[in-house]
């Protein structure tokens, strides 16, 4: 059976200025799947899944997401749109604040009229999830940066999101919580039977969780396909960024 | 670059700026009109904004009641005119150093620490964070910040009106030994109630320069720590310019200048 598609950027581009981002990028997001998005540090990933979020707006181009053009969106519409997806970002970006049980039920005590017992029984449920317990009321500072990123889970799936996007979920951590954080969110695509977008730099952790790579250079993507498509890809460009040799076209 | 290129950008850059305020205040009141206002935090706000500035505040305006008086009593009383001290010194306070003593004490104390806060969660992106999770920055940040300034700034002016009166009252017995009643009667014929309404006007005004300068400042901060304290040096520096700004176009209009 043909995959649907959940999220799309076709012929993006973004610049700030003469900074070109994004040039004439196109991506598919397989619902149902784990789409990792690979490429050299600056090579504009963590963009990507800003546009899919609805948090800036490409300079020309269109952001599908569930059908929906999120391009020239007026922001009352955007706020409806973003229910659907959620951001974890890289550093947890917890309001420091609030505690993190706080932190976890925020959008549902802003969104919803569930009554406070109901929300705490959610979050502790998040947490749970994301295999934190009896930190509800810690502070983010009290915590450890696994932590603060599983904690940004919890908050980003407290909500039930249709499309969960990580952002370098597993950039600086050692290696064993570097698997818990990728088991994680293996398990919490299962749990929400959703559509998630990784952006990741960690090749063992990608092979791991992808479903789908996707390899950005230069402002678009150069490789898509499964998992095993892109692991044994004879593109030069692939091949030199998954075997890390310094020769080759894509230049140090 | 030349000097007509410069004042182009120097313009652009005004414009942006001008119209980014605008925007931020547009946006502030229709979250008003739609009554999407945090009451508890507003409250934290008011406490840690009003209560934490009331010392500073009381300070400098008892230093500075005590230096006008002390400036004028002596002079007048050698001019025969000592009864007129206490009116001097209340009219003063109450229409102009009142008022704007206690905002550029909140500026430079409250101000800094807006622009600060809302800096720093712009580069940790909590502020990208609210956005994601369909929060409105604004309606999140700015309300609370603003009400709680709107409410404090005019109180905090209250205190400072009267303990400047006392301060001055109490250098005109001690130096130039201007009995009190004397002060006060003095005082209540220069200073009308409408004066000291007045005056409260112009904090609600200064009041809402320095939460929108502040948080102006925070939210369009860029560039890591360095940028953060950019925006808390511009915030107050920006906030006291205005506020000196307006203060002379407002007495201009209430007190009858023109």
């Amino acid at each position: 059976m043909e995959p649907t598609i959940y999220a799309s950027l076709e012929d993006v581009t973004l610049s700030f200025g003469e900074n070109v981002i994004l040039k004439n990028c196109n991506l598919k997001i397989v619902r149902g799947a784990i789409t990792c998005i690979v490429g050299l540090s600056g090579a504009g990933k963590s963009t990507i899944l800003r546009l899919l979020d609805g948090l800036i707006e490409p300079s020309s181009g269109h952001v599908y997401v569930d059908g929906h053009d999120l391009c020239h969106t007026p922001e009352r519409k955007l706020v409806e749109l973003r229910q659907k997806t959620s951001l974890a970002f890289q550093f947890a970006a917890l309001l420091d604040s609030l505690t993190i049980g706080e932190n976890v039920g925020l959008p549902l005590r802003e969104h919803t009229a569930l009554s406070d017992e109901k929300i705490r029984h959610i979050v502790d449920d998040a947490l749970e999830s994301v295999g934190l317990r009896h930190i509800y009321d810690s502070l983010p500072n009290e915590l450890s940066g696994g932590m603060l990123k599983r904690a940004g889970f919890a908050r980003a799936i407290v909500t039930r999101p249709e499309l969960v996007l990580y952002d370098e979920p597993t950039t600086g951590l050692d290696p064993i919580v570097t698997n818990l954080i990728t088991d994680t969110i293996i398990r919490l695509r299962q749990k929400l039977d959703g559509t998630a977008v990784v952006i990741s730099h960690d090749l063992h952790s990608i092979f791991r969780m992808a479903d789908y790579v996707a390899m950005l250079f230069e402002g678009a993507i150069i490789a898509y396909g499964p998992r095993e498509e892109i692991r044994t890809s004879s593109n030069p460009f692939v091949q030199q960024f998954l075997t890390g040799n310094e020769v080759g076209p894509i230049p140090v | 670059m030349g000097i007509l290129e410069r004042f182009g950008e120097k313009t652009i850059a005004f414009l942006e700026y001008l119209g980014g305020i605008i925007s931020l205040i547009g946006e502030t009141i229709r979250s008003l009109v739609h009554a999407q206002i945090r009451y508890a935090e507003t409250f934290v706000q008011s406490y840690e904004l009003g209560i934490g500035s009331l010392l500073i505040v009381l300070l400098t305006s008892l230093f500075t009641g005590m230096v006008i008086s002390l400036e004028s009593a002596q002079q007048a009383v050698q001019y025969g005119i000592g009864s007129l001290v206490g009116g001097a010194v209340t009219y003063t306070s109450v229409r102009e150093l009142g008022p704007m003593l206690t905002a550029v004490v909140v500026a430079g104390r409250v101000g800094s620490a807006i622009a600060a806060e809302i800096g720093s969660m712009v580069v940790t992106e909590q502020i990208d964070a609210l956005r994601s999770m369909g929060l409105s920055p604004v309606r999140f940040l700015v309300v609370p910040r603003l009400l709680a300034l709107a409410i404090m700034l005019p109180l905090l002016t209250i205190f400072a009106d009267i303990i400047s009166i006392v301060g001055g009252m109490w250098i005109a017995q001690a130096y130039a030994h201007i009995n009190p009643a004397s002060f006060i009667s003095s005082a209540r014929q220069a200073v009308g109630f409408d004066d000291v309404v007045k005056g409260l006007f112009k904090s609600f005004i200064f009041a809402c320069i320095i939460a929108f300068v502040g948080c102006y400042q925070g939210l369009s901060t860029r560039g890591g720590a360095a940028g953060v304290g950019r925006a808390t040096t511009s915030a107050v520096v920006i906030s006291i310019i205005l506020i000196f700004g307006t203060n002379f176009i407002m007495s201009y209009f209430l007190f009858g200048g023109h």
